[in-house]
């Protein structure tokens, strides 16, 4: 059974020249316009298999079937925010590279700011105290500090 | 003193912050699909000739939907637990949804099949696949272009959903299912929409 089925599928893969399945791109740029939209959609999802990188530079299977989806899309006349909500029903915000901003994502877009803000509110405290302590310890000389301090420098010029 | 305790609480926050975060899998993308009806398809079934089948054939029961392939070597880790899980028999029936059966496969060069042949080709390897391996499922239909699977949120093949007797998909399990997923999550999930 399994010699058969492997048998099968040597013939099947010796018999024909190379005939590109749909699974293969269609040859680029039918439609510059299309496919520049394709390569600016692409860039804004993530590729769910390889998460870092997006479906325009990824080669992966899923990557690949997703431009096509995206391709044949654009052919039917959708918008680029239907063709975004498409994935997004799919495969959830994770597939986009700019999430909406949501109260699960608030974290996220807020941190940063919240961040700043606790770094100036605390940087001010620092330095109000700061001057506090300073005008508390800053008093002016006694006279015998003064008299050291005028032996000392005299002291340096003479030398 | 005071400051101290200042840079130490703020130290402790960023570290359990980072504990969490790095104690995630990033691999366990939440299905946006969870608490929504289970996407139409109408595809061939394997092994019956001319028959298609729809998630609504399995309206009113609960059931499970493995989505696999005979490619995928995770499969045949999980396909052992799915086996056992069928021959138990507690009535909760698995749809498998083959995916991709030739065109998933890395080895194999797409441009040498020709296109009316996939078709069978993907049968015959699939049905080779669970004769090897065991058929714990219901049925299996072909997502011969893993069109399907893209309505599915497919990423990762195997993929396990749980659906409701409404059709609603209340659980979406990505990678092999092992029996400590089955006996905690699922089946507990699968006992209380049964009832």
């Amino acid at each position: 059974m399994k010699a058969l089925y492997i048998a099968g599928l040597l013939v099947s893969l010796c018999i024909l020249p190379a005939q590109a399945s749909s699974t293969y791109e269609a040859a680029v740029a039918t439609d510059p316009v299309a496919e520049k939209r394709l390569q600016a959609l692409s860039r804004e999802l993530r590729c769910l298999v390889c998460q870092n990188e997006t479906i325009a530079d990824s080669n992966a299977e899923l990557a690949v079937d997703l431009r096509r989806e995206i391709r044949g899309m654009i052919q039917e006349g959708r918008s680029d925010n239907e063709i975004l909500e498409f994935m997004v029903t799919r495969y959830g915000d994770f597939v986009l590279y700019r999430p909406p901003v949501k109260a699960i994502t608030l974290l996220l877009w807020g941190g940063p700011i919240a961040l700043l803000l606790i770094a100036v509110l605390s940087l001010r405290s620092y330095l109000k105290r700061r001057s506090i302590l300073v005008a508390k310890t800053d008093k002016p000389l006694s006279a015998e500090e003064t008299r050291r301090a005028e032996a000392l420098l005299k002291e340096l010029d003479s030398k | 003193m005071n400051r101290y305790f200042w840079i130490l609480g703020a130290f402790i926050a960023l570290a359990a912050l980072l504990a969490v975060g790095l104690g995630l899998n990033p691999r366990e993308v939440p299905s946006p699909l969870v608490g929504k009806p289970a996407p139409a398809f109408n595809l061939a079934v394997l092994g019956k000739e001319g028959e298609t089948m729809g998630p609504e054939a399995m309206r009113g029961k609960v059931w499970l939907l493995n989505v696999w392939a005979s490619w995928c070597v995770s499969c045949r880790q999980e396909h052992p637990v799915l086996v056992e899980f069928s021959r138990r028999g507690n009535g909760t029936p698995i749809v498998g949804l083959n995916y991709k059966e030739l065109r998933g496969d890395g080895e194999i060069d797409m441009r040498r099949v020709v296109p009316e042949q996939e078709a069978p080709l993907a049968r015959e390897r699939a049905a080779g696949w669970l004769k090897q391996h065991g058929d714990p499922y219901l049925l299996t239909v072909m997502d011969i272009d893993g069109r399907v699977g893209i309505d599915y949120g497919v990423y990762g093949v195997p993929e396990t959903y749980v659906i409701d007797k409404e059709g609603v998909i209340r659980m979406k399990h990505t990678g092999p299912v092992s029996p400590q997923i089955l006996n905690d999550k699922i089946l507990p999930l699968v006992a209380e929409l049964s009832r």
